[in-house]
């Protein structure tokens, strides 16, 4: 109550003296308020909620068949997960190494063609655009046929291209890149650079916020045009990159789809393809392990947290938002 | 005089040097473009192609890229097999809202997270950083209990709330905000603009690409979704194109030229889309006239 009075009389007082900088600073805390509200409502009930739900079932030995059956059971799940269950770590290894592969090399990707789809003078800005973007679009069924076709190592066009350069590698003995636990990877990261798309229109809304006065002068100070990339380029959309970042590496770590379609989740080749969200899934769904899918669910989710913020620690020395101004 | 004629000299020989380079950069820049829309555009041609062809072809090889004689009767087949028409509405009726309740809500989020200042802002932020690494897979078990508590589950209502809210949202926003100068702000609330109008008359037409952006990527997303539909929609009346497609595949036997005649008209709207609003990707001078 006196906290009330208190902050009423200070308005009032305020309107004596400096009366714009005191009301506006709480004029502004309750806008805040206002504006964070509508989101923060719906993430607590929906996500935060059933979060802390699923947190207790790490603790039960539990089936949604049967889940009246349920059995407390403490920290067991978390002690066979960290201690007994090799694949954890296997398939934790593969999802890492993977991620140190595809990340960097979609990122890359993605932020070069962003800046050419951004040249000022290209024709066609739309078509391009649209085409880089498109196979985005293609729903998950069918795109996932036609990677099954195009890597076919009898019939496939990759093969093919192969080919061309008087490389063996269609036929029996030639690349078999599903088949293979070495080639599956690079497979794999050519499936991923489909689907850039996301990345790509990200970088290009980014590329918007560059003042062109920045290039201009660079111009005229004689830099060339790698200079320019990596001087104003880079830092100007670097919080941009940034975000690419943070998701890339949360979706590194979830990687599932693709694997999932194209083997089954059965780890084929030689188990390489046994990323972390296909032991979670075949725990979860197939041996209907629901306590059990929820502590490994966890666990990639504190991996993700810290790796996030992490990354977050390291944006202060390298993102560069231009228009904070109290910095 | 003589350092002017220097000094044209050099502007002259810089000017040559550039248009040259400027030319072969431009030549390079096409060339690489479109051998590497050529590979982006052929899953497409192989989806025309099959969707041409009776289902028997379409994995016969060599590949017959133009089928000798065209099945155009896949195109209507799709919508007298499945109740394509209706998945169709669905599917477009749940995107709209969806895309339209992520836009205020996270760009409402995305604008306090940047440039208020409010107690427990960075607590929350904190909250927020956090629930983006939460895999989908950690709550989508309790979510489901808790839409079958409300009585939700097999209505639109239920992928509705659970869509409206996302924390990729407001942090795709919020990034851009952050880049917006707070003297534009600082100017407007000296001026006495309120902060609601601040957000409507400066944040929002400031950024378009982003918002271009969020629109994109939800509406593509909720029009591909696949996983949330199956989960939560059961009744034939209700569910979506993406469940639709999968109807080819499971009721049918395996009809891939059915399937991707299907999968290629559900791109429509999405391509129609994307081409609508890329126009908003042209050089936005965000900061200008404003030192940052």
């Amino acid at each position: 109550m006196s906290v009330v009075t208190e902050s009423t009389s200070q308005v009032i007082a305020a309107r004596g003296h400096n009366r714009r900088v005191l009301t506006n600073r709480q004029r502004e805390e309750r806008w805040g308020f206002f504006f964070i509200s509508p989101w923060l409502i719906g993430f607590a009930l929906f996500t935060l909620f059933p979060m802390i739900a699923s947190l207790i079932f790490t603790t039960y030995d539990f089936t949604l068949s049967v889940p009246d059956e349920a059995k407390f059971i403490g920290l067991d799940n978390w002690r066979r997960m960290l201690f007994e269950d090799e694949t954890v770590w296997r398939s934790l290894w593969i999802t890492i190494r993977y991620a140190f592969l595809s990340l960097p090399i979609g990122m890359i990707v993605a932020f070069l063609l962003a800046v050419l789809l951004n040249s000022k003078h290209l024709m066609g800005k739309a078509v391009f655009r649209t085409l880089f973007y498109a196979p985005t679009m293609i729903p998950g069924i069918a795109s996932i046929l036609i990677f099954v076709q195009v890597f076919n190592p009898y019939t496939g066009w990759v093969n093919r291209i192969i080919e061309v350069f008087g490389i063996k590698a269609m036929g029996v003995t030639g690349l078999r890149w599903f088949d293979d636990p070495n080639l599956i990877y690079l497979a794999f990261v050519f499936i991923g650079l489909y689907g850039i798309g996301n990345t790509i229109v990200i970088n290009l809304a980014g590329l918007q916020g560059v003042p062109t006065e920045l290039y201009e002068a660079a111009t005229i100070d004689g830099a060339s045009w790698f200079t320019s990339l990596y001087r104003i380029t880079l830092p100007m959309v670097s919080p941009v990159i940034f975000y690419n970042l943070v998701l890339g590496t949360i979706g590194s770590l979830q990687y599932f789809t693709v694997p999932f379609v194209i083997n089954g989740g059965s780890g084929y080749p030689d188990g390489t393809t046994e990323f972390f969200m296909i032991h979670f899934f075949k725990q979860t769904f197939r041996f209907s392990n629901m306590g059990y899918g929820a502590t490994l669910a966890w666990l990639i989710f504190v991996i993700a947290l810290v790796a996030t913020l992490a990354l977050f620690g390291t944006s202060r020395r390298w993102v560069y938002y231009a228009g904070e101004s109290n910095r | 005089m003589e350092r002017l004629l220097t000094l044209s000299f050099l502007s002259t020989s810089i000017t040559l040097r550039s248009l040259f380079k400027f030319k072969m950069g431009k030549l390079l820049t096409y060339a690489a473009l479109i051998i590497l829309a050529f590979f982006m555009l052929l899953p497409f041609l192989w989806m025309v192609s099959a969707s041409l062809k009776l289902d028997k072809d379409v994995f016969r090889f060599p590949i017959e890229w133009i089928p000798s004689k065209p099945e155009w009767s896949n195109y209507t087949t799709i919508w007298t097999r499945i109740p394509f028409m209706t998945f169709f509405g669905n599917s477009l009726k749940l995107t709209v809202i969806i895309t339209l309740l992520q836009l205020c809500t996270s760009s409402f989020a995305a604008y306090a997270f940047a440039k208020l200042k409010f107690p427990g802002r960075d607590w929350l932020f904190l909250a927020y950083v956090g629930s983006i690494a939460i895999p989908w897979q950690v709550y989508m078990v309790p979510q489901f209990i808790l839409m079958r508590q409300f009585d939700l589950v097999d209505s639109h209502l239920s992928l509705i709330l659970l869509q409206a809210f996302s924390a990729f949202g407001v942090f795709l926003l919020r990034q851009f905000f952050v880049s917006i100068p707070d003297d534009i702000l600082d100017a407007a609330r000296i001026d006495g603009m309120s902060e609601y109008g601040i957000f409507f008359r400066i944040m929002l037409p400031l950024s378009k690409p982003a918002l271009a952006t969020l629109t994109i990527f939800t509406s593509v997303a909720v029009w591909n979704d696949f996983m949330g539909p199956l989960i939560y929609l059961n009744s034939q009346n209700l569910k979506t194109i993406q469940l639709g497609l999968r109807m080819f595949i499971q009721q049918y036997g395996a009809d891939y030229a059915l399937i991707m005649a299907a999968a290629l008209v559900s791109l429509i709207p999405v391509i129609a889309l994307f081409l609508l609003l890329q126009r908003f990707f042209v050089e936005g001078i965000a900061s200008t006239g404003v030192k940052g």
